[in-house]
């Protein structure tokens, strides 16, 4: 009569970890890996490990407003883009440190997220997708015209941020942190009530009504902190770059988020991560290409902004109709993996 | 007054070709029920395809439109038969993404192949303005306006009295019943995407006629998505009216409050409908609430 | 009178009509406290329907329900799972994309507290209230209906019988006050529904659940319920004990009328 421990080995699963203590040295591997960038590699390496993060970051949120909640946001770079210009707002006014630039990248987003996404979340359907488009045109317009603020077209420039006298080693650790943690927390909601909710509410809306579930509150709550990740990310990415203009918060970076939880696999948090790791490097390898291709001479820009666009949306369509649970489907197949859940891709 | 009424009838005319692309995604959103979000790209590339037939091989421009009509036809039709069906079962969402990944996709494609310059089609369309009393209508405009009234009413002819017309409104209103009175349901799908490639080309031509083409012309999709929402998803003659209304206000409050309030116009719109009647002017009453 | 029950649900005069047509008529329905009570009636008479009135997905035109002394239908249908009342549907509405322990968590939502953040950190209140939920389902649910096999099973592929158990495991894990249960016995084979009755009778023994049920299945029908209500064309043609029913001349006129 041992069934009050039974259930102790019977934990939810990351995706494709047979078992909790497997998840556990997933994380631990993941928080040393992070660890250990800096320490083996070199400048660009630690700057494209900067990068990964924080795409990392959006991504996860993207994941839960729209593989999670099934709420389609293709305006997710906007987000990100409250979050830089706030933060580096307030850090330009007041001087804010970058903890703070944070949490003020993430409320900033939360709150024009709410502006958008309320009026669309009340009804079912695709208004949210029409809503979120309005709101990638219509902040980059400001971004783009509200000069006295925003800097216009030349943006806003941003000094150096040196966490504990380390450079640039020591802004890496706070990203890279920043990225566990975000990670880490968006695992922890799918292990309780909040998690299911966005589930359910995914999956059969009406259910989810009869158990109690207040299905308009669980998607602004959804689509809240997919904003809010946004908004975290553009705080880091300003003072990443140390410059935040209308270019970086383009339909065509919405594009790239939705693509990396599409590739990554929907519905899963390591699903984020793999697709962060995966479009982040994709246009690396393809510079690279690229430039063996044509030769060092190439005209970069011109050939790379549109084919971007064409890897971006053909890895959305063909993941979608090949292998609609993403790169984490694919790890799980090659692991051998039987089934545990229909995790979200019957959808 | 007389200025108020220039603007009215310039915005009215420009509302035109908001009228073409938005029966263009309404036609496949009432026979599919796909929410098309690569209109505007399928605009911008019927315009490309044009502009190939017409200046890049020579052909002048009745082959020009002839050739570049039909390619945006059989583009639209790859999307549907090649992207789209074997996903059909599947849940919405997964198909919007498809359609925005195309935008995407053909987008990039444009850029890649015609590069970001402006390319300038044929003078077509008289240049001669027009006078009406004392009011003057660029000619282009005008002449712009008058064929997409011409298409706009072949269209609603077409789709009101043609057996296929007919049948593309039966599968709008009950799937299952038209396919089970012998109705080809695939095949009203493919005629579905086909029309509204021709009509996206025909609006992406006229609006080129003006200004010429680039890859980023698909951006006037956010105002004809305006239209759409006011009109209603599923209203074919709805978007008639609500296309000359965004055309209208649009100029009115770019003439009298400056350019940059004009790009919220349509913004604004989407917003204002979705608060107070989310189904739009004309549309059924088919959205639920939760 | 003879004795009077203490009711739970007072279904009084409810009206609902869809574009014109009647769906619902003057229907009266007492709904007493630890007992079961059973709606039949011919396809279409409207006991889905009522269902989804006392559920909160239709409003009625007119009329009203009394839940423990509270207005039912000024209350949002969200917040109706709060104060005791669950149930489950005709098509069971599990969740393909959670494991089955996950979806019979569901049914305790209500009930639970975390928050996002303390959800977030996963430390403290959050982790306790998962554990104790888990605990209290495999100690209470899982046993009872015969479940434990299936925890961390996925809902797809699992066979109807079993999906039908699980519903009705999500629907008591919020220990509910009132259980409605939309066609239990629906498309089960007479094994099945004998085993679906012997589950609900053990239930009912060992809670004092109030219970709801609509069905078409006389038999597994009258050797559970209380009382019996019928619905014909959205009116209530008869109600009373099973073997009153029984003999009703209107009931088996309306059941005769429908074969």
């Amino acid at each position: 009569m041992n069934q009050h421990t039974s259930f102790l080995r019977k934990k939810p699963k990351l995706d494709i970890f047979a078992n909790p203590n497997a998840e556990l040295v997933f994380w631990c591997i993941f928080a040393v890996g992070l660890m250990m960038v800096p320490v083996f590699g070199s400048a660009y390496f630690l700057y494209m490990a900067c990068l990964v993060c924080i795409n990392l970051v959006a991504t996860v949120g993207l994941n839960i407003t729209v593989g999670y909640a099934g709420l389609l946001s293709i305006g997710h770079s906007a987000f990100l883009g409250v979050g830089a210009y706030a933060s580096a707002l307030a850090f330009l006014h007041m001087g804010t440190p970058l903890a703070l630039n944070i949490v003020i990248g993430a409320v900033s987003a939360f709150s024009v997220g709410l502006v958008f996404g309320l009026p669309a979340l009340r009804i079912k359907g695709v208004h949210l997708a029409i809503a979120t488009l309005a709101a990638q045109y219509s902040l980059y317009f400001i971004f783009q015209q509200w000069t006295s603020v925003t800097g216009g077209d030349r943006g806003l420039s941003l000094p150096k941020t040196d966490i504990l006298g380390m450079g640039d080693t020591g802004f890496y650790y706070v990203v890279a942190f920043v990225a566990l943690i975000t990670s880490i927390a968006a695992r922890n909601l799918f292990r309780t009530r909040i998690g299911r909710s966005f589930i359910a509410v995914r999956e059969k809306d009406y259910a989810a009504q009869v158990l109690g579930i207040n299905v308009v509150g669980v998607k602004l709550m959804a689509f809240g902190i997919g904003a809010a990740y946004a908004g975290i990310a553009g705080a880091l990415l300003a003072a990443f770059l140390r410059i935040v203009n209308p270019d970086q918060f383009t339909l065509t970076s919405s594009v790239f988020f939705l693509a990396a939880v599409v590739v990554g696999g929907r519905g899963s948090i390591l699903g984020a991560m793999l697709g962060a790791v995966f479009m982040t490097l994709m246009p690396e390898i393809l510079r690279e290409g690229i430039s063996f291709a044509m030769g060092p001479e190439a005209d970069m820009a011109s050939v790379l902004s549109p084919l971007r666009e064409i890897i971006f949306g053909a890895l959305i369509v063909g993941f979608l109709i090949f292998e609609p649970r993403g790169l984490v489907g694919i790890v799980r197949r090659i692991m051998g993996h039987r089934e545990v859940v229909d995790a979200g891709t019957g959808h | 007054m007389n200025l108020f009424l220039e603007f009215s009838l310039v915005g009215i005319a420009s509302g035109g070709i908001y009228v073409l692309s938005a029966l263009s995604f309404v036609i496949v959103y009432k026979a599919t029920n796909i929410f098309n979000f690569a209109t505007g790209e399928m605009m911008m590339f019927g315009t490309y395809f044009f502009y190939v037939f017409d200046t890049q091989l020579g052909f002048g421009w009745i082959v020009g439109l002839a050739a570049g009509l039909t390619s945006a036809a059989i583009l639209a039709m790859i999307i549907e038969r090649v992207l789209l069906r074997p996903l059909l079962g599947r849940p919405h969402l997964v198909l919007i993404m498809v359609t925005f990944g195309v935008g995407s996709i053909l987008r990039g494609l444009a850029g890649m192949i015609w590069g970001p310059t402006v390319r300038q089609l044929p003078e077509i369309l008289p240049r001669t303005p027009i006078f009406i009393g004392d009011i003057l209508l660029p000619g282009k405009l005008a002449w712009g306006f008058v064929i997409a009234g011409v298409i706009a009413a072949l269209f609603m002819a077409y789709y009101k009295y043609s057996r296929a017309g007919i049948a593309i409104r039966a599968t709008a209103t009950d799937q299952i019943t038209a396919e089970s009175l012998g109705i080809n349901i695939r095949g009203v799908f493919l005629l579905a995407w086909a029309l509204a490639g021709v009509l996206a080309a025909a609006s992406g031509i006229i609006t080129a006629s003006v200004n010429g083409v680039t890859p980023q012309l698909g951006l006037v999709a956010l105002n004809v998505l305006a239209v759409v929402m006011l009109a209603g998803m599923n209203s074919v003659g709805g978007v008639i009216l609500a296309g000359l209304f965004i055309g209208w206000i649009e100029t009115v409050v770019g003439a009298y409050f400056g350019a940059a309030w004009q790009s919220f116009v349509p913004y604004l719109i989407v917003l204002l409908v979705m608060i107070v009647k989310p189904s739009g002017l004309f549309g059924e009453e088919k959205v639920e609430r939760i | 009178m003879i004795q009077q029950l203490e009711n739970l649900l007072q279904v009084s005069d409810i009206n609902v009509s869809f574009g014109g047509l009647k769906a619902l008529s003057n229907v009266n329905l007492s709904v007493p406290s630890n007992r079961v009570t059973a709606v039949i009636g011919p396809n279409g008479a409207g006991k889905t329907t009522l269902f989804n009135v006392i559920s909160g997905f239709y409003s009625a035109d007119s009329g009203s329900i009394q839940y423990e002394k509270m207005d039912l239908l000024t209350m949002p249908a969200h917040s109706r799972s709060k104060i005791g009342i669950s149930r489950t549907f005709q098509n069971i509405a599990l969740f393909p994309g959670m494991s089955v322990l996950e979806n019979i968590k569901l049914g305790a939502h209500a009930q639970l507290k975390t928050n996002v953040f303390s959800a977030a950190i996963y430390l403290g209140s959050a982790a306790r209230e998962e554990r104790a939920i888990s605990e209290r389902i495999y100690d209470r649910l899982l046993n009872l209906l015969e479940l434990e096999d299936y925890a961390d099973r996925s809902i797809s592929g699992l066979p109807y019988g079993i999906q039908k158990r699980i519903e009705l495991a999500r629907a008591l894990a919020g220990e509910p006050k009132l259980l409605m249960l939309d066609e239990p016995f629906a498309g089960m084979n007479t094994a099945e529904k004998a085993n679906m009755a012997n589950h609900m009778r053990q239930i009912i023994e060992r809670t004092n659940i109030t219970v709801l049920l609509i069905d078409h299945d006389m038999e597994s029908i009258m050797s559970i319920a209380d009382s019996i209500s019928v619905l014909n064309f959205g009116s209530l043609i008869a109600s009373g004990t099973p073997s009153e029913i029984q003999k009703n001349p209107a009931v088996i006129d309306a059941y005769l009328g429908e074969e």
